[in-house]
């Protein structure tokens, strides 16, 4: 696949980042990097292969429904980066 | 040319377990903003959710329950998508192997029976709950509900109707209130409905463009959209225009529907494995369990009550509409009440109380002794049934003390022959008339010596005394 600046563009607005003008060039060589080491993984004949969903050979990892009290409010909003006393603070996303 | 209206559904119900899907934070609604967190549900770097058992069982009740296969190799994707209500960025949901397929809901409307058919049925993790404040200009995300389980339940196009969309969803609430599985509170949240609708000339085998709607809150207005929407997109298409592959909002206030901005119909989530949570793979002796775990459902309820108390059909079928009310019911019959007469009172003053307050039977504070004290009062003749319907009304609210009421406002029925005597011997001295009526074959004439009567006793008396002695004494007359 040929990336392109515009793919670049869509790609940056689905994860949110904005990218300066001179990094999107800088972009294009590496995403397409990136998929010319897949079309090599891709000559690979995989007919046969059960497609891998996870990459440890476990399965049935479950708890039992159990409430354990929840986290200090204080202690998890010190990581974010613009909090309240109450809330992570966001910019306006809703109409 | 006339149309026909094709519908699809996509219904989110959260799950009644105790602990969220991946952490073992509290899944109890409501609770001050962020108090039912932790860094798993808060999407915190390097955290590991883990799978609660008890949604894998819920989903598979619900599968079972709707007639659909159940997926023995199941595992999770992750779907991308940036916004503040999903703080990790990604949702844990299920594309490729979701836990139920091919389902089917019986349902019964005004236009007869027919069949509803479930594609899948897939498991994932609720939002955080996002509010904007003017006054700073920003957004407060809050992450209590982030992380509760919910189940996707997807039908085929098979819907033609807004009647036949209400009735699948009374039957889909209905179901997972029995099996236990979501209280499915419409106001809480916890049972919330996406509708797909296009529409299409009769008789053409293609589907028209659909549109999503989103932000349904109620069954009304589920109905109410789907009106709406159809009308549009008919309109628009008898004046040429084209209908455009969109999601909209409905604004209950203003009774319509607006196009979310493209930004936010974008779809594009970048579906990869779930890395963070293994395959669950389900056994045959897993599912046998499930299945033979589940609890009575109201089929087997309609059979039981008919064969058991000798109820009615047809009382039988409302009574069982509501988990709430049959369990309702099954106490107050427990309490040594005739089931006839619960059922009547269920299927009258209850139900209606119910619409009067826009109320879920769930919601009810009357409890079944309350009611069966009421009945009993009723059958040993202290109170008539016109009392009764009055001490309801003031009992059911809160369910207040039966015989308090009773007494402290002195509504014990008045059977004492003598005492009734007297007074319809004042009302026919005080209303010759009517005695000369009633003579000359008026009927009517007795209705109002009746109504006489019963306002001097106000109202308490046995209505059987009052028409008997009513009777013997105009024949003396
Ligand atoms: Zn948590």
């Amino acid at each position: 696949m040929k990336i392109t600046e515009e793919i670049v563009d869509y790609v940056s607005v689905l994860s949110r980042l904005k990218l300066p003008r001179e990094e999107k060039g800088k972009m294009v060589g590496e995403l397409e990097s990136i998929l010319e080491y897949m079309d090599i993984l891709n000559q690979l004949d995989t007919s046969g292969v059960e497609p891998m969903s996870h990459v440890f050979p476990v399965k049935n990892v479950t708890r039992t429904d159990e409430v354990v009290p929840s986290f200090d409010r204080a202690a998890l909003l010190q990581n974010a980066p613009v909090p309240d006393e109450e809330a992570f603070l966001v910019p306006k996303t809703v109409e | 040319m006339s149309w026909e209206i094709v519908i699809g559904l996509e219904t989110h119900v959260e799950l009644a377990t105790r602990s969220k899907i991946f952490c073992s934070c509290t899944t109890e609604f409501g609770g001050d903003p962020n108090t039912h967190c932790c860094p798993v549900c808060t999407g915190m770097p390097g955290t590991l959710p883990v799978l609660n058992q008890a949604v894998l069982e819920y989903a598979v009740r619900a599968g079972l329950a709707l007639n659909c296969s159940i997926t023995k190799y199941n595992k999770f994707d992750r779907k991308n998508y940036f916004y503040p209500d999903l703080p990790k960025a990604y949702q844990i949901s299920q594309l490729y192997l979701p836990v139920c397929r091919d389902g089917a809901v019986p349902i019964k409307t005004g236009a007869g029976e027919k069949t509803i058919h479930i594609h899948e049925i897939h498991m994932e993790e609720d939002a955080g709950k996002l509010v904007h404040d003017p006054w700073i200009d920003q957004t407060r995300a809050d992450y209590n509900r982030c992380g509760v389980p919910l189940i996707e339940i997807v039908t085929e196009p098979d819907f033609r109707s807004a009647d036949e969309v209400i009735a699948y969803l009374e039957k889909l609430k209905s179901t997972l209130q029995y099996l236990g599985v979501s209280d499915c509170k419409m106001q809480e949240g916890s049972l919330r409905c996406d509708v797909n609708l296009s529409v299409r000339p009769v008789g053409s085998a293609e589907f028209g463009t659909r549109t999503e709607m989103k932000n349904l809150n109620s069954f009304k207005a589920i109905g109410r959209a789907i009106e709406y929407e159809a009308k549009r997109q008919i309109e628009a298409i008898e004046e040429g225009k084209r209908i455009i592959q969109e999601t909209r909002r409905w604004d209950d206030n203003k009774d319509a529907s607006y196009a979310m901005r493209s930004k936010e119909n974008a779809q594009d989530y970048r579906y990869f494995p779930e890395p963070d949570i293994p395959p669950v793979e389900l056994t045959e002796d897993y599912l046998t369990e499930t299945r033979q775990g589940l609890p009575e459902m109201a089929e087997a309820k309609v059979e039981r009550y008919q064969a058991q108390f000798g109820l009615p059909a047809y009382d039988s079928e409302m009574i069982t509409g509501q988990k709430a009310l049959a369990d309702f019911f099954e106490a107050a019959v427990v309490l040594g009440t005739p089931a006839k007469l619960v059922s009547n009172w269920i299927m009258g003053e209850v139900m209606k109380k119910l619409k009067d307050c826009a109320m879920e039977a769930a919601d009810m504070k009357l409890t079944p002794p309350t009611l069966a004290r009421l009945i009993a009062l009723v059958e040993g003749g202290t109170l008539n049934r016109n009392t009764a319907v009055k001490v309801f009304d003031a009992i059911f609210a809160e369910d207040g003390d039966v015989d308090a009421y009773v007494r402290e406002h002195g509504l014990e029925q008045v059977s004492d022959t003598g005492l009734v005597q007297s007074v319809v011997e004042a009302v026919f001295a005080a209303n010759p008339k009517s005695i000369e009526d009633y003579k000359a074959g008026k009927e009517k004439a007795f209705g109002f010596l009746v109504g006489q009567t019963m306002r001097e006793l106000k109202g308490k008396a046995d209505p059987k005394v009052v028409n008997d002695t009513i009777r013997t004494l105009l024949q003396e007359q």
